[in-house]
């Protein structure tokens, strides 16, 4: 197991926006959780990355405990979180935000190694080459997110946590998107994937985890859970009443 | 892709009361021009007179230059406006003329100087760097006026220090310029009857070189592109794993240096005192506040402006009357260019 998490709770002050949340993710395979807006799915991702922390439970990284872990360690450790709304560096170029994705190994690995990879990211995204020098926030939202990914694969992480990458992109964007995502599990990325595109998440992934008001209510195969009249009723809009 | 609906939503709804508002500012400069060449013509200024107000403010000017780009660079990563950086720029003059005036080193007076700088920069980033860890982390989330009081108290603090260490008596660093000739005294320039000072050449040289050294190290290192990513988003930031602790940490290292720096190229025309601090922060402050707060160049500019502006109107007027122009300033700015006197106007912010 790459990831386990055990019975955590995590609160925003007095709020509980995690209950007893147990998951966990194998390597080489894309778990998707999957819930309606304000199930604890962001709340969880900050979680696993340190920005927030768990008052109770513990995570797991390849054995080793990280639930007090900073977010920095947890990046070093091989987490790499690409977070909601895309969040790039608006006013630097998409050479210098890919630059940053790798940080935390830059000292580590060197600038040879990281110029690579930046290349190898333009490969993936021959889009961002032509745009190298451009600043982020001129880009397109589509470009956006492909930054954000790939700034996030800088890290060269072993699990890669996508929050919502397909908010407020248009439905073709949004297909490539997924195609790519698959991709990525081709070359072997674990990716934890948060989604409320229910059923585009749940076609691609191996297994799924479903949250409901910060409780993990359901889980299992993604494809059995995509006929699951309950997830179908809940989040696939309904076509399992009709039937 | 929402947000720029928003923002062309803003500029329409906006441009004609622009216009007209724009038209007034450029209306109220022309008046403002005319009173001050109406008051000049009064004294009977010349051109001469006027280039020398300005040559002077602009000296001025780039002291408030560093020392505005000291407040940015913090306010940038922590949300805090230090007003102990007025503390950072006594310290940097008051340690460089104590250990100049003693020639501790068996060397030139030149060496010496430069020993001392060295050690007046040294000292003052190492205490830059105790107050960023006991009193700014251990309060980082507190809210902004509770973090503007604590640099007011840190500045206390410092100059208290300062009196009791070297009292009320102003120190004495000689002009930079009597180490290279066999003068006693600064040497003097006379550009087309201009009169400047070789300090002022040492003043102007210093704020460039810290500038392109700032430049050089924000835009083309890896922890400067991290400086500014945690400026932009520290969310973002984190989760690269730039820590944010450690980015205010440099921030303050970075402002303290700069401040010093600047005490340093002021020693020689000020005569420095234990409480030179306060009015220097304060005027790098309008000049930072001129600039928007977070753009470097604009606070550059910013200074620039301050110190030519505040010189020429207390030259047509009464000398003792530039530090109110300063804050007339300040509250003009405040009240109709709270973004900066550069920046266009504010952009809508991102959803």
């Amino acid at each position: 197991m790459l990831l386990q998490i055990d019975r955590i709770n995590t609160y925003y002050g007095h709020i509980q926006a995690l209950k007893e949340v147990t998951l966990h993710v194998n390597p080489g395979e894309i778990v998707a959780l999957v819930g309606a807006n304000g199930a604890g799915k962001t709340t969880l991702l900050h979680t696993i990355s340190g920005l927030l922390r768990a008052r109770s439970g513990r995570i797991l990284f390849q054995g080793q405990d990280i639930t007090k872990a900073r977010a920095a360690a947890i990046v070093r450790a091989g987490i790499s979180h690409v977070p909601e709304h895309r969040q790039v560096f608006g006013t630097l170029s998409v050479y210098d935000n890919l630059l940053l994705g790798a940080y935390q190994r830059y000292r580590r690995d060197g600038r040879k190694a990281v110029q690579r990879d930046i290349e190898e990211i333009f490969d993936l995204f021959p889009r961002l080459r032509e745009r190298k020098k451009q600043m982020a926030g001129t880009l397109s939202g589509g470009e956006q997110q492909m930054l954000a990914i790939g700034r996030g694969l800088m890290a060269r992480p072993k699990l890669l946590l996508l929050d919502e990458p397909s908010l407020g992109l248009a439905p073709l964007i949004v297909r490539d998107l997924f195609q790519l995502i698959a991709s990525l599990r081709d070359r072997g990325q674990t990716v934890l994937l948060v989604e409320q595109n229910a059923r585009a998440a749940l076609k691609l992934a191996d297994r799924a985890y479903i949250l409901e008001t910060g409780r993990i209510v359901l889980e299992g195969n993604a494809h059995e859970l995509l006929e699951d009249p309950r997830v179908q009723a809940a989040y696939l809009g309904g076509h399992a009443l009709a039937a | 892709m929402e947000s720029t609906i928003t923002t062309n939503v803003a500029t329409r709804k906006r441009k004609p009361s622009m216009s007209l508002r724009q038209g007034l500012s450029v209306l109220l400069l022309l008046a403002l021009l005319l009173l001050i060449f109406w008051l000049g013509g009064k004294k009977h200024f010349g051109l001469r007179q006027y280039a020398q107000l300005i040559m002077d403010g602009l000296r001025a000017g780039a002291i408030y230059a560093l020392i505005a780009l000291g407040l940015v660079t913090i306010y940038n990563v922590t949300n805090v406006i230090n007003f102990a950086q007025g503390a950072f720029v006594m310290l940097g003059a008051m340690i460089t003329a104590d250990l100049f005036a003693h020639q501790l080193l068996p060397f030139a007076p030149a060496v010496n100087l430069f020993a001392a700088a060295v050690f007046a920069i040294l000292f003052t980033t190492a205490v830059g760097l105790f107050i960023e860890r006991v009193v700014i982390a251990p309060v980082r989330d507190a809210s902004p006026l509770t973090l503007i009081i604590i640099t007011v108290g840190v500045y206390i603090v410092i100059q208290g220090l300062a009196l009791l260490y070297w009292g009320t008596g102003a120190l004495k660093l000689p002009a930079f310029s009597t180490f290279f000739t066999e003068a006693t005294r600064d040497k003097v320039y006379r550009p087309f009857g201009v009169i400047i000072k070789g300090q002022s050449l040492w003043i102007w040289t210093t704020t460039a070189l810290v500038m392109a050294v700032l430049y050089w190290f924000f835009n083309f290192t890896i922890y400067g592109k991290a400086f500014q990513a945690s400026a932009i988003n520290r969310t973002a930031a984190r989760l690269m794993g730039i820590s944010p602790s450690k980015m205010s940490l440099l921030a303050f290292v970075v402002a303290a240096a700069v401040g010093a720096v600047a005490g340093i190229v002021l020693a020689p025309v000020t005569s420095p005192t234990y409480d030179m601090g306060l009015k220097l922060g304060l005027k790098g402050f309008v000049a930072a506040i001129m600039g928007g707060l977070v753009s470097a160049p604009a606070a550059v500019i910013g200074g620039l402006l301050l110190g030519v502006v505040e010189n020429v109107a207390a030259g047509v007027t009464k000398s003792g009357l530039k530090d109110i122009f300063a804050f007339i300033i300040l509250i003009l700015v405040l009240l109709y260019r709270p973004q900066g006197i550069l920046s266009k106007a504010k952009e809508t912010e991102k959803v």
